[in-house]
C-alpha cells in the first residue's frame, strides 16, 4: 500500500511539473499584463506539435526541440501584436473571449495541419523503466522533473536578477509609473507573451513522450495549468509551481486511490474549494484589491 | 411600442413554416437555433445585465436534459412532469452554487464556472449506471402535451418556437423590471448600487437560478426532441459556444443574443462542408468580433443604423433652420 502511494506520488510530481510550467506561463502573463491567456495550452500543444512536425521533417532530435520553441514564442508574440494590442483596454470578460477564440483558433490550425490524430515524440533517452524504492519511473519523468527546476530557476533569476524581468514586474505594478520611468510598456507585453509561450512550448515538447500530443491535447493541459496558477495564488510565480504540483499529486492520489475516471473532477473541486475558502490562493499575497 | 420588436419577430417565426413548408433549413434548423435561442437569452441575462461571466452554462442544460430523460425512460414518468422536476433540481442546484461562485469575480469566477461545468461533464460520462455514459441515453419518449403528442419535425417546430418566443418575453419584462433595473447598476458599479440600497448578492443570486432555469428548460426540451443524448452535447465546448452566441449578437440585448445564437448556428450548418475549418473560422470569429465590435454584431450595427438615422434627422432640421432664418432675413 506505502510503496503504491509512493508510486502514485511518483507519477504525480511528473503531471504536478508540467502543470507547474503551465501555470508559470500564465502568470507571467498575468503579471505583466492582467490577462488570464486562455489560449496557454495550445502554447504546449504547439510546442509537442511543431517538435514531432520538424523531427519527422528530418531534424535531428535538440535541434528539432530548440526550433519548436522559437516558432512557438513567435506564436505568441504574435498573439500579443494582433489579437491582444488591437484590443487594448477592454473588459476582463472581453480579453479572456478573445484568448478562448485564440485558442480555438490554434486548435483549428494545428488541426488542419497535422490532422487529428494523437502522434508520438520518441523518448530523449530510451524508455528503460528505472527502480526507484519500490516504484518505476521513465527516464523521460526525469527530463520532465530536470528541466521544470531549470526552468523554475531561470525564471526565478529573471524576476530578482535581471533589468528585464524586474522591468516586466513593474509593468504589472503600476503600468503608467513603468512607462514613466521609461519602460517600453508595449516591447514588455509582447516579450512576456514570446517567453511565456516558449515556456509552454518547453513543458509540451518534455511531457509529449510520455503523453503523446494532438490538436486537442492543450485544453486540459492548459486548464490545470490555470488551476495551478489560481490554487497557487495568481500572479505568483512560484506559487503556480507549487501549485502545479500540488494538483498533480492530488489527481495521482485520487485517480489510483479513487477513481481514474473521475481524477480531473477531484482536480476541479479541489480548485473550487480553494476559490470558495482562499480566493486569493494558498500561497498568494494576500492582497486586498483582488477578491 | 416596447415590445414592437417581440411581435414583428414572433410574426416572422410564424410565418416561416407557412411560406417554406417541409423546408429543412426551417424545420431541422430552425429547431436548433430556437434551442440555442433559449439558452443564449438566459445566458445574457447573467453575463449582459449582471456582468458575470459564466464558462460552465452547458451544465445546466445538461441536468435539465439528463433530468428528462432518465426520468422518463428510467421510472416512466410524464414528460411534463420530469420536466418540472428537472428544473426544480437544476434551480436548487444553482441556488446553492450561486452564494459561494458569485462572490468571485472576473478571472477567479471564470475559472470556478468552468470548474463546475467540468465536474459535471465528468459525472455524466463517468456515472454509467445512471447516465448511460459516454454512449449516452437513448429511446426517450415524445414528449406529450395534454394528450398531443409531439412526434414530427412541424410540431416540434411550434412547440420550440412556443418555447423561444416565450423565453424571450419573459427575458424583455424581467430586464426592464425591477430586478433587471437593480441588475444594470450592479453591473455599472456593485458598490454604488450597494450604496442606493440594492442587495446586489440577492439580485446576482436571483438571475444566476434565472438563468440557469432556461438553461434546464431547454435541455429537457432538447432531450425529447432529439430522444437521444451523450455528454459531447454538454461539454466545455458547448458552453464557450454558448458564450459565443451572446457576445456574437451583442452583450445586454435580448435580441442581441437571439440574433447571435440564430447567426451561429446558420454558421455551423453552412460550415458542415468545411468541416475541417469549422474550428479555424470559430476561433477566427469570436478574435474578430470581440477586437473590432465588442458590443457585438447586432447591437454594433444597429447602434450604428441609429446613429446614421439621428445624425441625419438633425442634419434635416439644420436645413430647415437656415431656410426659416434666411427668409426671415
Amino acid at each position: 500500500m506505502l510503496e503504491q502511494i509512493f508510486q502514485f506520488l511518483v507519477t504525480g510530481v511528473t503531471v504536478g511539473s508540467i502543470y507547474a510550467l503551465v501555470g508559470l506561463g500564465f502568470a507571467l502573463i498575468y503579471n505583466a499584463s492582467d490577462v488570464v491567456n486562455f489560449a496557454q495550452g495550445e502554447f504546449v500543444m504547439l510546442g509537442a506539435m511543431n517538435a514531432i512536425a520538424l523531427l519527422a521533417a528530418g531534424l535531428p532530435l535538440p535541434l528539432a526541440a530548440i526550433a519548436a520553441v522559437l516558432l512557438t514564442a513567435l506564436v505568441g508574440l504574435l498573439l500579443e501584436r494582433l489579437a491582444i494590442e488591437p484590443a487594448k483596454g477592454a473588459s476582463v470578460i472581453t480579453t479572456i473571449i478573445i484568448t478562448i477564440g485564440a485558442a480555438i483558433f490554434l486548435r483549428g490550425v494545428a488541426s488542419l495541419l497535422w490532422g487529428k490524430n494523437s502522434l508520438p515524440l520518441p523518448a530523449f533517452s530510451g524508455d528503460e523503466p528505472i527502480q526507484l524504492g519500490g516504484a518505476t519511473l521513465l527516464p523521460q519523468s526525469l527530463w520532465v522533473l530536470g528541466g521544470t527546476i531549470v526552468l523554475v530557476a531561470l525564471v526565478h533569476a529573471f524576476f530578482n536578477r535581471t533589468l528585464l524581468g524586474k522591468a516586466l514586474l513593474a509593468c504589472s505594478f503600476n503600468r503608467t509609473a513603468a512607462q514613466l520611468v521609461g519602460i517600453n510598456v508595449q516591447v514588455m507585453l509582447r516579450l512576456a507573451y514570446g517567453l511565456s509561450a516558449g515556456l509552454g512550448a518547453i513543458a509540451g515538447i518534455l511531457v509529449a513522450p510520455i503523453t503523446f500530443s494532438s490538436y486537442e491535447a492543450g485544453i486540459m493541459l492548459g486548464l490545470k495549468g490555470f488551476s495551478a496558477a489560481i490554487v497557487g495564488g495568481i500572479g505568483n510565480p512560484m506559487g503556480a509551481v507549487a501549485g502545479g504540483l500540488l494538483l498533480g499529486m492530488l489527481e495521482a492520489l485520487g485517480a489510483g486511490l479513487i477513481s481514474s475516471g473521475y481524477k480531473d473532477a477531484i482536480a476541479f473541486i479541489f480548485v473550487l474549494m480553494v476559490l470558495f475558502f482562499e480566493p486569493t490562493g494558498l500561497f498568494g499575497h494576500k492582497a486586498a484589491e483582488r477578491v | 411600442m416596447r415590445l414592437t420588436g417581440f411581435f414583428i419577430f414572433a410574426a416572422s417565426v410564424a410565418l416561416l413554416p407557412v411560406l417554406f413548408p417541409d423546408n429543412y433549413f426551417v424545420t431541422v434548423v430552425g429547431i436548433a437555433a430556437g434551442l440555442h435561442v433559449i439558452l443564449a437569452v438566459g445566458l445574457n441575462l447573467l453575463i449582459g445585465y449582471a456582468g458575470q461571466i459564466s464558462l460552465g452554462h452547458a451544465a445546466f442544460f445538461g441536468m435539465g436534459a439528463y433530468a428528462s430523460a432518465i426520468l422518463t425512460t428510467r421510472f416512466d414518468w410524464p414528460g411534463l412532469l420530469a420536466m418540472l422536476v428537472g428544473l426544480l433540481v437544476t434551480g436548487t442546484i444553482a441556488w446553492l452554487l450561486a452564494q459561494p461562485i458569485l462572490r468571485l469575480r472576473g478571472h477567479y469566477l471564470a475559472m470556478a464556472t468552468l470548474g463546475f461545468g467540468v465536474i459535471v461533464h465528468v459525472i455524466l460520462v463517468q456515472a454509467t449506471h445512471w447516465t448511460g455514459g459516454p454512449d449516452g441515453l437513448g429511446e426517450i419518449p415524445a414528449l406529450s402535451l395534454l394528450g398531443w403528442i409531439v412526434d414530427d419535425d412541424q410540431r416540434w417546430y411550434g412547440v420550440i418556437a412556443a418555447a423561444m418566443l416565450l423565453s424571450i418575453w419573459l427575458s424583455l419584462n424581467l430586464v426592464d423590471s425591477r430586478i433587471g433595473r437593480a441588475l444594470r447598476a450592479v453591473r455599472g458599479s456593485e458598490f454604488a448600487a450597494e450604496m442606493m440600497g440594492i442587495d446586489a448578492t440577492r439580485a446576482k443570486t436571483q438571475i444566476f437560478v434565472v438563468s440557469a432555469l432556461f438553461a434546464a428548460f431547454a435541455g429537457s426540451l432538447f432531450a425529447h426532441q432529439q430522444a437521444f443524448i451523450s455528454p459531447d452535447s454538454f461539454s466545455l465546448m458547448i458552453s464557450v459556444e454558448l458564450v459565443t452566441m451572446v457576445v456574437l449578437g451583442g452583450i445586454a440585448s435580448t435580441f442581441g443574443a437571439a440574433c447571435g445564437a440564430i447567426a451561429l448556428t446558420l454558421l455551423h450548418e453552412s460550415l458542415v462542408v468545411f468541416e475541417d475549418y469549422e474550428l479555424l473560422i470559430h476561433g477566427a470569429l469570436l478574435m474578430a468580433v470581440m477586437i473590432f465590435l465588442p458590443q457585438g454584431l447586432f447591437v454594433g450595427l444597429t447602434q450604428g443604423v441609429r446613429r446614421r438615422w439621428i445624425s441625419r434627422i438633425a442634419s434635416r432640421q439644420d436645413m430647415k433652420g437656415e431656410r426659416n432664418s434666411t427668409v426671415q432675413q
